[in-house]
């Protein structure tokens, strides 16, 4: 870290300070500052970074916790959650490969109901091997029933990690929370942010709370089996706690505001007042579609930004409200789902938002940056003038893959 | 029947020692019977039982060739699975697997 010297007192009195961190080590910061009691995690890049700076900490007398080494983040993700349901604060990390491995456990960990919290730093699946961006690990985690943020910024990735903690713990939601960024684009790369100077205030607003765990003096059974008589109504249960989670969501939101004074939407918006037209997208090249836009409004173009900030549950009613002057939508997916009508998963989404009010803008949908190919301002820029050059047919083509070589 | 209001978060079950109210017994294709003249009384058989379906019952037990033994088993049918371990670890083949006819 290199800490420098300036330090801010918000005006909500909380002293910070400006450090200079890649997303990982930011990711280790939020964990140590939280404080945990487990850690379990296997390396994968771009992820490793995350667990690394996390062992320093626990070497340094800085965390207290137990760092378990495992074999595989199957058993990473296994040895959290036994960590957890013995009433643990649990972290771990992974990234592509290692999601996929973690995939039947991720649906255990919420089916538990338990409040593990994960970093993942998105990267390309093999085969081929490619070890650089995209999101299509992510994607596929899409129906684990985990609460799933995705940042844009440092600063964003601690401070969804505290709301991670928050939100999974609170007794009325009870599911596990993923936080996502770019692998290599944010983890790798250094961008400054502000983190407490006294860490016991991020203490004080994740507080321990009692819930059922696994206890000899008061024995219980998790995670049995359980038959068609009572599996639906078990399920029901996630399906509300989901819905409980975005009201605890904007709570959390509530609670980092009053305290660093940073303030969080589901469905952040820029420029799109009088926007005609907007990009949709997720993650860190957000960044690079805010610059895009300010070109194209230099040129006159009355375009605007919109990024889903919270991926599960799915802020629709947000994205509905927020868009409702919209008359094109450009969603610009870092995934692919093969074979889908539409291949932008957060496309799919996006359409399904609007078909529940039952007007909808023309939504296009695009896939870029596949496996770490660069996407540019000029690349947005261009996404725009196809779209207008392409009228009517941009929709009916179903998906354009930006930028593949013909 | 329960709501989904009603039921444990996750379906955790808050009362130890439940399963003695699930009757596994039915589940059972062969069923294991022990031939006391042959057994050996060497407790194997109620060491294996992955389901403690094999009791110990003190008392004489005199062989058809006259030998006595001061204990006995018997094998809980509500519970016992009919896996076969017990038939499978018994040193001198004591415990025979018949198809239960059902």
């Amino acid at each position: 870290m290199q800490a420098s010297v300036e330090r801010v007192k918000t005006p909500y009195g909380i002293e910070q300070t400006r450090v200079l961190l890649n997303s990982n080590y930011t990711a280790a910061y939020a964990i140590r500052d939280v404080g945990v009691d487990v850690i379990a995690a296997y390396p994968i890049t771009p992820q490793t970074g995350v667990v690394e700076k996390l062992a320093e900490f626990i070497a340094s007398g800085e965390l207290d916790a137990e760092m378990i080494h495992v074999e595989s983040e199957h058993s990473a993700l296994s040895a959290v959650i036994g960590a957890s349901a013995a009433g643990a604060r649990v972290f771990t990390a992974t990234s592509s490969q290692g999601l996929e491995y973690m995939h039947e456990v991720l649906h255990i960990a919420s089916g538990m109901r338990l409040p593990i919290v994960m970093a993942v730093a998105t990267r390309a699946l093999s085969a081929p091997i490619n070890i650089w961006c995209d999101y299509t690990d992510l994607m596929n985690a899409r129906d684990t029933s985990w609460i799933t943020f995705i940042a844009y910024t440092a600063q964003e990735v601690y401070d969804s990690l505290i709301e991670a903690y928050i939100v999974s713990e609170d007794p009325e939601v009870m599911l596990p929370a993923m936080v996502a960024y770019d692998g290599f684009w944010m983890s790798h790369t250094y961008e400054p942010l502000y983190i407490p100077v006294d860490r016991e205030i991020v203490r004080k607003i994740v507080p321990r709370r009692s819930r059922i765990t696994l206890d000899p003096e008061n024995p219980v059974t998790m995670g049995s089996i359980v038959g068609p008589d009572y599996y639906y109504e078990i399920k029901y249960q996630q399906v509300v706690a989901m819905e409980q989670a975005y009201r605890s969501v904007r709570n959390a939101d509530r609670i980092i505001e009053d305290t660093f004074g940073r303030r969080y939407e589901p469905i952040e918006v820029y420029r799109v007042e009088d926007a005609d037209i907007a990009i949709l997208t997720y993650g860190g090249i957000y960044g690079t579609l805010l610059d895009a836009v300010d070109r194209m409004r230099e040129r006159g173009i009355r375009v605007g930004a919109m990024r889903i900030r919270l991926w599960r549950p799915f802020p629709a009613e947000d994205l509905v409200s927020k868009a409702r002057n919209i008359s094109t939508l450009i969603v610009v997916d870092r995934a692919i789902s093969f074979g889908a009508s539409i291949s932008g998963p957060v496309a799919l989404e996006t359409i399904a938002a609007f078909h529940r009010v039952g007007s909808s803008p023309d939504v296009i949908s695009i896939v870029a940056g596949i496996g770490g190919r660069p996407v540019t301002e000029r690349d947005f820029e261009g996404m725009v003038e196809t779209v207008f050059k392409l009228g009517r047919r941009a929709r009916e083509i179903g998906t354009l893959y930006w930028g593949v070589r013909g | 029947m329960k709501s989904w209001r009603e039921l444990p978060i996750g379906g955790i079950i808050l009362e130890a020692g439940n399963s003695v109210k699930r009757r596994t017994g039915d589940w059972r294709v062969f069923k294991p019977i022990i031939d006391h003249d042959r057994c050996i009384r060497c407790l194997l058989c109620w060491i294996y039982c992955p389901d403690g379906a094999i009791r110990i019952v003190d008392g004489v037990y005199k062989t058809s060739d006259g030998k006595l033994w001061s204990l006995s088993f018997e094998i809980d049918y509500d519970y016992c699975k009919g896996c076969g371990i017990c038939a499978e670890e018994c040193p001198v083949k004591a415990i025979e697997l018949v198809e239960e006819v059902r």
